[in-house]
């Protein structure tokens, strides 16, 4: 290993220890250096941050204002002409109404929630019998999986559909916690295990002499130690499931199971200048991940600097 | 279906959820007494059976039905593929497609390392980043309404004020207002644009990390020896970094080839900004083209496969060295 950058094969745990370890070290380094910024770059810096930021920021400052003046004058002429309201935010959250985006909220909910435990649960106990259970065929089903990281799932979505039509399922919100459940497994398992080979041997060694089985090691000794791997994860899962589009329309059509993320992008193409609507329907949908991001930053970024390969 | 219907029906999975996992590791604790790795068949079974029936068996499919035309009956050859490198629909998809991955990763990476390497240090160096960074966290569709609305037009009449930012922009400059998204073939950078905005703080963070990596003493003797800022980036910051620019840049390039919501939300694939991920799902779901949506599929397929083989490479020869 030449450097400590953060690597696809490394677990989020070493990532995680790898950039805290060499985070503080470099701001130490930069204290100590007192490296004088120049004010160019220090302007670059904030003329970046500017830019990222102002676009999000018309679009929240606007789904306070009335509908009229969002209509008619662009979302800048607050500042000269205050009005607030949260009449936007009232139709948009109700769950009666063409209008309505509530039941839609609702409905993510009841996708990700499934979605997010089952494959984690799945993947822990396979990752497991992966890194410490000697079976035949151990080698060949693991590469089976790893290798079906790299399949994107637009490959999958044609059959997926026939299948779940054929089984009576179609258009349900069965078909949708099973496809997510189903193409989160390979990259979870993969993450889970590299974490879980770190564990030292002399531990599962230890437990298997005082007689414990593998059931008992798995709920004992592994899940506790286990526990900052699968909240990584389980937020990289929860933020996939809460913004996808494709796996839902593709799955589901009806209003009764599309989630937000699909009522949002309905919204923007038939009715492009409902901008009081979609405005504050964004905010709600962001408003979710966004908490997610704020509350649990640590685990978030682990678990993007894992996950970034998914797809 | 009302709320508390949805919420007791995905109580009633989770329940059904946990009782097959609490069967499972009945059975394998009974098992175990006789033979130990029988419970590593019992432990993997239900996830290889759902990669196997939710996966593996779809993707063998898919490209079987690449092979048949659009109801999925008759054997066509290699008719679709035909279709997809010469039809001019499809020349211009193919075109836009090269476009974004070309343009995406490149630009993401540039503007997220040249982030990193401007707030290295600063005050209020977390505040920064994750201004940069929380794109990555909304959805694809909340990020194309949000650059839907800079890019808004109105006509330019008088007593008409434009509501779009960047128009505006255009007007106080004192130019006309465009169409942003609908006159090609500016539009597709345009869209670009929104897939830069959220990756870009995908590249700072993990570019971040790894400036911060460099080990100190390799940047002391480099001041030592006078290397100017520009050489200290040329010759110090940017070998370092290698692994982890490749890594960002594959990551994003295989992100934006399967790019979807964007395209869907801001246009619908129309004004000639369609890409192959939007066609595939146009072709195969409201064209009912089963053999061309099938054939678009395995192109992605097959167009993810070298990036991701060539990351790994690359990872294997930095761990070498």
């Amino acid at each position: 290993m030449s450097t400590v950058t953060p690597q696809v094969d490394l677990t989020p745990e070493q990532r995680a220890a790898l950039v805290k370890k060499s985070s503080s070290a470099g701001r130490a380094a930069s204290i100590a250096r007192k490296k004088a910024t120049s004010p160019i770059a220090s302007g670059i810096a904030v003329l970046l941050a500017v830019l990222w930021t102002i676009p999000t920021f018309g679009l929240l400052l606007s789904s306070i204002r009335p509908e009229k003046a969002i209509k008619t004058t662009g979302w800048w002429t607050f500042f000269s002409d205050p009005q607030v309201t949260l009449d936007n935010y009232r139709t948009v959250l109700s769950t009666e109404g063409a209008s309505g985006l509530g039941s839609f909220f609702i409905n993510s909910i009841v996708i990700t929630i499934p979605a997010v435990l089952i494959p984690i649960c799945l993947a822990a106990l396979a990752a497991y019998a992966f890194a410490w259970i000697d079976f035949r065929g151990r080698n060949f089903l693991f590469v089976l999986v790893f290798a079906l990281q790299i399949v994107p799932l637009q490959v999958a979505l044609l059959p997926l559909l026939t299948m779940y039509v054929k089984a009576g399922i179609g258009g349900t919100f069965w078909t949708l916690w099973l496809s997510h459940s189903a193409f989160a497994l390979p990259l979870a398992i993969f993450i889970l295990h590299n974490f879980m080979k770190e564990i030292p041997k002399e531990l599962i060694e230890a437990a298997r002499m005082d007689g414990a089985g593998h059931v008992k090691i798995f709920f004992r000794v592994m899940l506790p130690l286990l526990t900052p791997a699968l909240a990584a994860f389980g937020i990289f899962q929860f933020l996939w499931v809460w913004n996808d589009l494709l796996v839902a329309i593709t799955f589901a059509s009806d209003n009764t199971v599309l989630p937000l993320t699909a009522a949002l992008a309905n919204l923007s193409g038939t009715r492009g200048t409902a901008w009081h609507l979609l405005s504050a329907g964004a905010f709600i949908s962001i408003i979710v991940p966004v908490a997610v991001f704020i509350s649990l930053q640590r685990y978030f970024v682990r678990g993007l600097l894992a996950g970034g390969l998914k797809g | 279906m009302d709320i508390s219907t949805k919420l007791l029906t995905m109580l009633l999975a989770i329940l059904l959820f946990v009782a097959i996992v609490g069967l499972m590791l009945f059975i394998a604790g009974w098992t175990e007494r006789r033979s130990a790795s029988f419970v590593g068949y019992v432990f993997l079974f239900p996830s290889i059976l759902m990669v196997s029936v939710g996966l593996l068996y779809p993707a063998v499919r898919t490209i079987f039905q690449s092979f048949f035309d659009a109801a999925g009956k008759a054997f066509v050859g290699l008719d679709n593929y035909h279709t997809i490198f010469t039809s001019p629909d499809d020349l211009l998809v193919l075109r836009n497609t090269v476009l974004w991955v070309v343009v995406t990763p490149f630009v993401a990476t540039a503007i997220g390392l040249l982030y990193a390497i401007l707030v290295d240090g600063a005050r209020g160096e977390a505040f920064a980043k994750a201004l940069i960074f929380l794109p990555m966290a909304i959805s694809m569709v909340a990020a194309s309404i949000i650059w839907k609305f800079v890019y808004e037009f109105r006509p330019d009449q008088a007593g008409v004020k434009q509501i779009g930012l960047l128009n505006q922009v255009v007007v106080w400059l004192g130019g006309s207002p465009q169409q942003w998204i609908v006159n090609s073939p500016w539009n597709t950078f345009f869209l670009i644009v929104v897939m830069i905005w959220i990756q870009a703080g995908f590249a700072m963070t993990i570019l971040s990390a790894a400036i911060k990596a460099i080990p100190d003493d390799i940047i002391e003797a480099a001041r030592l020896d006078g290397v100017t800022a520009i050489g200290m980036f040329r010759f110090v910051t940017l070998p370092s970094i290698r692994p982890s620019l490749i890594v960002v840049l594959t990551t994003i390039g295989i992100g934006t080839l399967k790019v979807f919501d964007i395209v869907r939300t801001m246009t619908g694939g129309n004004f000639n900004t369609n890409v192959v991920a939007n066609e595939f799902y146009t072709q195969s779901f409201r064209a009912s083209n089963q053999g061309l949506g099938s054939a678009l599929a395995v192109l992605l397929f097959v167009l993810v496969m070298p990036i991701v083989v060539y990351n790994i490479r690359q990872l294997r020869a930095s761990e070498a060295r």
